[in-house]
């Protein structure tokens, strides 16, 4: 409740920095001090960057207390019988990033408090020896780079909390839809867990050309590229689970399969963007743009459509239409890539990122119909969302009635009755017998079996 | 007009879908199928889709990358940036690989596997050899680049040689100042207090301290005076702010004698030694120059917010962080007349850009680079005037006399910038 009240007067805040005098912060969204330090630097570091800062803060503590809340709840009020090595991925991958995010974001917090009191109070943690509107100011001894450290001690746990419960939805329902055990039950399992920790370690790739020590660079080039062990892991274990599979297309399957593809070219990618070698020539270029609006927000948000199509039916009791479903996936897989792919190659052409215009630089005429390109595939693509608001919206009160368990699925959600209420079943909680998996289980009547049927006479039990 | 337009076809699209999905309703509503039974027909469009899909896609990529290959940099202009373009290719190998592989298993199983009602998947849990396999070879080819990365990195950044010459690239919203030693071959020592109109970078020389002082000395009889006169008509507000600025500016005046304090101890114990001693002959200049075939070590510092030395065809970036120095060690290996013809491009020009956000005008912060023989190179030096060699323009702030008195007195030479040399 607490956590919800807070993100509600988070949003607030930044909503209405939006409309103050000077603007909304512009310094990007890694606000780099000096320049969201000094109200002097630009006109968006004024009133919106200290609203920007304080809605954070808000965030932050909403952010925690719905963390803790999901720790807590995963550890400690697991139905019987559910044992972690029971839990779908999707609860798996949700528990960790709320454990990433409950380590992580204190420290961006703090960095958020230092940069508010540089602005308002007169400290110097991030500044020294600036000159700026023609007067010397008295800051000595901080450093910029300091902030850098500490936001980007959050910022790379970051790209986990948000893409890790994507992972975690594809799991639940490549796995449903495949009518297939997800295959490495196990190995998923330990690729969320490495990934999770290794993102607490990766930081400084982010900051190979600040001038950083170029051995403690070599150390983030080493654990960086050490992730793409896990994650190629997870990407064969989803290749495999499709494999010999009964693969039921659904929208939420189609996004699922889109978001592999995309993890897969994002992720590739990565690998240049980890090696600080690389990353001098790229660094701050289109290239970066493209590598990580594919992994990051095309994968993300396909693994969000994949939950909203799969778990719709038990939000409001209804079904999204299919055939719009279809649409607004083709369109927005396909416009997707036509907007991200073709970034690769501005930024190879040597075209930096935050630049409103190209046209003081006759060496990128080269590539301007490529922007035009991206922009129309821009368009269509976020035409498409209006297949999908619409489908969204009309469902809640007009979709077709929903059954009890439409995707025939083994989770325990599916057993609760479609009316919401307290506690979700009405008397006893189900009782957990065996892992989520048991999708065409051989000498099973049905395809599927769900969690709280028991095992059996003479079953094994699987374990991934 | 557009925006109307815009509008327009977003209300016919919406239109236009309500009233399909309607129609789409009403007649699967007649036949009796509900929303979750996804029919093999459904399924088998989808499954040819996810089969045509990679083709559209490889094609799109081959597409750009065939199209494309004359917009992209040209040859690295620079003897690290031949490393980089080398270690970046073996990285496309293997990367393209993987590319493919995993795309064409992904889409082909996904288009292969679809429901059928009389089939039934293979219940296939797990097979720990395999997962072992893809554990192992990603781990492998991992080990080589990073090896191969790692080795690129520490050439690229090891220190340079003593004596490899300097050049500093000084950063401030929203251009660009060089600044090369002078005949002694060694940058003076800066200060940002000392920044005013007529010391950009803020070199510190005996001189360019009594100048800045006696500014400062002006700006606070000037104010004060200010204060004497309009002080009682002015709202409270106002009145705090001019007093806070009065005290600023002293506090910069003491700050500054300090400096002069420890540039007096430092001169008198080092002598010509002193980088106090080696500003008077820099040339700050807004060109940047450098010569073919030659180390230099860049140092790159910045006046105000964070900004970053971004010089694609030579394949260098690196941070302008206030309040530290920065560097790059390279050896440009092309002039730009070579480039110019290798390109094609009779106006081709090196660009030094920006290339971290640093406030409204980012996106054209730039600074053409010329890149020349070493001849060439020190005939264009020597045709520029020192900081304080050449004739001051603003002499109505300093005494004509003091200048010719400090020159006699700052002739002399070596290295080093005030600031900790960090490598790279
Ligand atoms: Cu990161
Ligand atoms: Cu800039």
């Amino acid at each position: 409740m607490l956590s919800y009240w807070f993100f509600f007067v988070s949003s607030v805040l930044m909503i209405a920095s939006l409309f103050v005098e000077g603007g909304p912060a512009s310094g990007g969204w890694t606000i780099y001090p000096p320049l969201s330090a000094l109200p002097q630097a630009m006109p968006g570091s004024g009133t919106g960057m200290t609203l920007w800062l304080l809605s954070m803060a808000v965030f932050v503590a909403s952010a925690l207390l719905g963390g803790l809340n999901y720790i807590v709840t995963v550890l400690n009020l697991r139905t019987l019988g559910m044992k972690m090595t029971r839990l779908p991925l999707s609860v798996w991958a949700l528990f960790v990033t709320a454990v990433l995010g409950v380590l992580s974001f204190p420290v961006l917090l703090s960095a958020a408090l230092l940069l508010l009191m540089d602005r308002l109070v007169g400290t110097s943690f991030y500044l020294s020896e600036i000159h700026i509107g023609g007067e010397a100011l008295d800051n000595m001894g901080g450093s910029p780079i300091l902030f850098q450290h500490l936001f980007w001690f959050l910022g790379h746990p970051e790209v986990y909390i948000v893409l890790l419960p994507a992972l975690g939805i594809t799991s639940e329902v490549i796995a449903t839809n495949a009518r297939k055990p997800i295959f490495g039950y196990r190995a998923m399992i330990g690729s969320i867990l490495a990934i999770g920790f290794l993102s607490f370690i990766v930081w400084g790739h982010h900051m190979f050309i600040t001038g950083m020590n170029p051995f403690l660079g070599s150390v983030f080039v080493f654990t960086t590229l050490l992730i793409a062990i896990p994650s190629a892991v997870k990407v064969f274990n989803y290749i495999t689970t499709l494999w010999r599979g009964n693969l039921v297309l659904s929208p939420a399957m189609l996004f699922s399969i889109g978001l592999v593809a995309t993890f897969i070219a994002g992720g590739l990618t990565g690998i240049i963007l980890a090696d600080s070698a690389l990353d001098i020539p790229v660094h701050d270029t289109y290239f970066v743009v493209a590598h990580f609006h594919i992994v990051m927000g095309m994968s993300a948000i396909f693994g969000m459509f994949a939950g909203i199509y799969h778990w719709f039916p038990r939000m409001y009791g209804r079904m999204m239409n299919t055939k719009l479903g279809y649409a607004h996936f083709w369109i927005t897989f396909i416009c997707a890539f036509g907007v991200f792919f073709p970034m690769h190659y501005i930024g190879l052409a040597g075209a930096p990122r935050r630049y409103y215009s190209y046209s003081e630089f006759p060496m990128f005429q080269g590539v301007v119909d490529l922007n035009i390109l991206i922009t129309l595939f821009a368009i269509v693509g976020g035409l498409a969302q209006i297949i999908f608001t619409y489908n969204f919206f009309h469902s809640i009160w007009r979709g077709q009635k929903a059954v009890q368990n439409p995707w025939r699925s083994n989770t325990l959600e599916w057993t609760a009755p479609l009316k919401h209420m307290h506690g979700n079943w009405p008397g006893a909680i189900p009782v957990v017998h065996r892992w989520p998996y048991d999708y065409s289980k051989p000498g099973m009547p049905e395809d599927f079996v769900p969690q709280n049927v028991p095992l059996a006479e003479g079953e094994e039990e699987e374990h991934g | 007009m557009m925006t109307l337009l815009i509008l327009a076809v977003i209300v016919l699209g919406i239109l236009a879908v309500t009233r399909l999905s309607r129609v789409y309703e009403l007649t699967s509503a007649l036949r009796g199928k509900r929303e979750e039974d996804i029919t093999e027909r459904d399924s088998r469009m989808n499954a040819r889709l996810m089969w045509a899909f990679p083709f559209a896609y490889f094609a799109f990529f081959l597409w750009l990358t065939v199209a494309y290959a004359d917009q992209m940099l040209p040859v690295s202009a620079s003897e690290h940036g031949v490393w980089l373009d080398d270690l970046l290719n073996f990285n496309w190998a293997i990367l393209i690989v993987a590319f493919f592989v995993t795309n064409v298993l992904l889409f082909y199983f996904a288009g292969k596997y679809y429901y059928r009602k009389d089939r039934r998947a293979y219940f296939y849990p797990h097979n720990s050899k395999w997962e072992l396999g893809w554990t192992i070879v990603p781990a492998i080819v991992m080990i080589g680049i990073i090896i191969y990365g790692l080795s690129v990195w520490n050439r690229i950044t090891s220190v340079p040689l003593a004596g490899t010459p300097q050049v500093e690239l000084y950063a401030q919203q929203f251009n660009w100042t060089a600044r090369y030693p002078g005949k002694d071959g060694k940058l003076g020592a800066t200060d940002f207090r000392l920044i005013s109109g007529t010391n950009a970078l803020g070199v510190v020389t005996p001189n360019s301290i009594k100048t800045r002082l006696a500014e400062l000395e002006e700006i606070v009889v000037v104010e004060k005076k200010k204060l004497e006169t309009e002080g009682g008509f002015l709202p409270p507000s106002k009145l705090t702010a001019l007093e806070d600025h009065i005290k600023h500016v002293e506090r910069m005046r003491g700050r500054i004698v300090n400096l002069r304090t420890l540039m007096d101890q430092d001169i008198a114990a080092r002598g010509a030694e002193s980088p106090y001693n080696h500003g008077s002959d820099d040339i700050v200049i807004k060109e940047f120059h450098l010569p073919v075939r030659e180390n230099v070590d860049l140092v790159i510092r910045s006046q105000d917010v964070i900004h970053s030395v971004f010089l694609p065809h030579l394949r260098a970036q690196m941070n302008a962080v206030p309040g530290m120095a920065t560097r790059i060690h390279m050896k440009p290996t092309i002039t730009t007349d070579s480039m110019r013809t290798i390109t094609a491009n009779p106006v081709f020009d090196y660009i030094l850009m920006c290339n971290k956000i640093c406030g409204a005008s980012h996106y054209n912060m730039q600074m053409p680079l010329t890149v020349e023989p070493d001849g060439a190179y020190k005939v264009w030096l020597s045709q520029q005037k020192g900081f304080e060699t050449a004739e001051i323009p603003a002499a109505e702030v300093v005494p004509a006399t003091d200048t010719a008195a400090v020159i006699s007195n700052t002739t002399a030479n070596i290295p080093a910038v005030t600031n900790e040399p960090k490598k790279n």
